[in-house]
């Protein structure tokens, strides 16, 4: 049996808004093997943040159910989840704003182990904090510089050591290259692998970057809406993609090679809103394949093509024997 | 009278920034040559000094703190250094015009998108404002938003689209040389790739030149018909597509390939450049990159290399040709 770390099951969030219910996460499940990377792809407003934030309890979860190493995090108490979060940690996509201006490197990295009282010795938590540094490449003559001092790849060198800072089993990486160079985005992807062998990690990969997702994770699932649209491992989702938004996604990625010629999968219109969506394939309006009778009739769920691949289109489903 | 220059000349830009902190040197000697009807895709990192190429051109470099030295500045045959702010304003917009990366602070949030697509029109074609609107309703129609959206304010509408307003002003006056500084970096992909095919469309039909400026080498191989890569403030390597990107010849043009999960290839592993651009108050001496450079010797950091006919139109400023004319990088090796 695959040794799990997470599983999500039915995941819910929405917002309220003067408009009505903005469903940001519709009804997302998932499991993620240990020591594995699931990349969480889409474009902006499709709800891969919001997930990765309501799986850690950073926003409540409307409903749904959060299995991490067999316990409901959505059932735990607020100190209960404290405890639970040093297992599971964050890095956010922002190095600039997501470190505190007024405090050094050293103590951005030691406030998570002093707030935990992990390390309480003085001597010995700057120990530990060279020790990390050391682990994210951070050269020690750094230890008392202000985070806007540094150039972007080292801020986020900060954020990662944070996070590894209470020996997490999880790391939710939220677009952590997309605001870095890409001679420095590459560093950092490496030093993210390397840190997942070393010290046996499980991510939550979430980027806009396919050529990124594609690099960095066993399994892809790609969002659209809210909703897990297509889900497999990165290889066989690249090779052979199925839903018409995977397709029209991938034939969109510009390839930096001669004579590449790319057919791409035309979509029409802008996206359909997300508040009050109505009870159908919420890709209908932009899907050049939309039969209405099929893809109008109910929500599309997701089912297995082949093993491992999961794909929520009625019309593929049909074709494929597995949509009456 | 043929046509004896070329849409823009620019010889020997160099642009610094006097600050309290002491002189940013943001462009170093930048020369720049752009036929008719040709897109040259200018290619760098964050500070390379794109965008105040970009700037110099237009002679919108704020001053001060920004200093702008140049032997020659001319854009369709003019010369635009020593031209007068009313000249100036004549040029802007109409022989060249710029789209600006970011669509969300680029619009004007009080006026109509319709009213300041036909600002410049009515300026520059000296139209009256019912006949100027009624072109703005054509140019809406040509980047696909339908004419009736013209009334609409720039909050109405969706990152992508007010990107295609932006073009639509840029593209107004039809201009012989446009400037897009990273056009479709606020975007997402599926929506990039709209926008892209747009301008490729527009371009063809217009006959307009266009610097297509980006950090994107997949956005290069797409658009561009040249290229020139970007380092410190200097151009370290420039061709047609083909041969910078098929012959690559500079180590830090290499290192962005390596730089770039292989999307055919998803195991292998990446090969970043190793440390980081050097502060441009304090560049190092001689040639820039050599610190980063895994090639570099001795030799390279006693002399800015110059920019050297390799062959064809591709050109290099890496001494490591000059030392050994046979030095050759392989990419296809990774």
């Amino acid at each position: 049996m695959a040794d799990n770390i997470l599983e999500v099951r039915h995941l819910k969030k929405y917002f309220k808004t003067s408009r009505g219910m903005l469903h940001a996460v519709d009804d997302i499940n998932f499991t993620l093997e240990r020591k594995k990377t699931l990349g969480l792809v889409g474009e902006s407003g499709c709800g891969k943040s919001t997930t990765g934030r309501a799986i850690l309890r950073l926003l409540e979860p409307t409903s749904g159910e959060i299995i991490f190493e067999g316990k409901d995090l959505n059932k735990l108490s607020k100190t209960q989840m404290r405890h639970m979060r040093k297992d599971m940690q964050i890095i956010f996509q922002d190095p600039f704003s997501s470190l505190d201006p007024k405090k050094t490197v050293s103590q951005i990295i030691a406030e998570p182990i002093k707030e935990n009282k992990i390390i309480t010795d003085k001597l010995l938590r700057e120990e530990r904090v060279l020790e990390l540094m050391e682990t994210v490449g951070l050269a020690e003559r750094y230890i008392n510089t202000y985070p806007h001092e540094l150039d972007g790849g080292r801020r986020q060198r900060i954020g990662i050591a944070r996070a590894l800072a209470m020996e997490p089993k999880l790391i939710v990486c939220d677009e952590p290259v997309s605001a870095l160079d890409v001679s420095i985005q590459a560093q950092i992807l490496n030093l993210l692998k390397d840190l997942q062998e070393k010290l046996g990690l499980t991510y939550i990969f979430i980027t806009h970057d396919l050529s990124v997702v594609n690099h960095f994770s066993d399994d892809i699932a790609v969002m659209y809406l809210g909703q897990i649209v297509e889900k497999a491992p990165a290889e066989e989702l690249f090779d052979n993609p199925i839903h018409p938004y995977t397709q029209a996604l991938l034939s969109a990625i510009p390839i930096p090679e001669l004579g590449h010629q790319r057919q791409r999968v035309a979509l029409r219109g802008e996206i359909t809103s997300p508040i009050e969506p109505p009870e159908e394939c919420r890709f209908a309006k932009r899907c050049l394949m939309c039969n209405p009778e099929i893809c109008k009739a109910s929500v599309p769920v997701l089912m297995e093509v082949s093993p491992s691949h999961f794909v929520a289109c009625p019309l593929k489903q049909k074709e494929m024997g597995l949509l009456k | 009278m043929a046509e004896e220059h070329d849409i823009l000349n620019i010889e020997d830009l160099k642009v610094r920034f006097e600050t309290e902190d002491g002189t940013v040197y943001a462009v170093n000697g930048v020369n720049l040559r752009l036929g008719y009807h040709k897109t040259l895709g200018l290619v760098g990192e964050t500070g390379a000094g794109k965008t105040t190429t970009a700037l110099a051109m237009l002679r919108l470099v704020p001053d001060p703190p920004g200093v702008v030295e140049c032997k020659r500045l001319e854009i369709d045959g003019q010369d635009v250094r020593g031209m007068s702010i009313t000249k100036l304003e004549q040029v802007r917009g109409k022989d060249i015009s710029m789209i600006f990366q970011d669509p969300m602070t680029a619009l004007n949030p009080v006026f109509t998108v319709g009213q300041q697509i036909a600002e410049s029109i009515e300026i520059h074609e000296h139209l009256g404002k019912a006949e100027a609107l009624e072109k703005a309703g054509d140019m809406l129609e040509m980047v696909g938003i339908p004419r009736a959206r013209a009334n609409e304010y720039p909050h109405q509408f969706s990152g992508g689209m007010k990107q295609r307003v932006v073009i639509a002003i840029a593209l107004a006056c039809n201009p012989k040389l446009l400037i897009a500084d990273e056009p479709t970096t606020a975007l997402d992909v599926t929506i990039q790739a709209q926008v892209l095919e747009l301008m490729n469309e527009l371009k063809e039909k217009y006959d307009t030149s266009m610097i297509m400026i980006t950090h994107d080498l997949g956005i290069v191989a797409e658009v561009c018909d040249e290229v020139a890569v970007m380092y410190a403030g200097r151009i370290v390597e420039q061709g047609s597509l083909e041969e910078v990107f098929g012959k690559t010849m500079h180590p830090y043009t290499e290192g962005l390939f390596n730089s770039l999960p292989n999307i055919k290839n998803r195991t292998a592993k990446l090969k970043p450049i190793h440390g980081l651009m050097p502060d441009p108050t304090k560049l190092p001496e001689g040639c820039p990159f050599a610190p980063r450079c895994n090639y570099a010797t001795e030799d390279c950091r006693k002399a800015v290399p110059e920019l050297h006919r390799a062959s064809g139109t591709h050109m290099v400023a890496c001494s490591a040709y000059e030392r050994d004319k046979n030095f050759m990088i392989d990419r296809r090796k990774r």
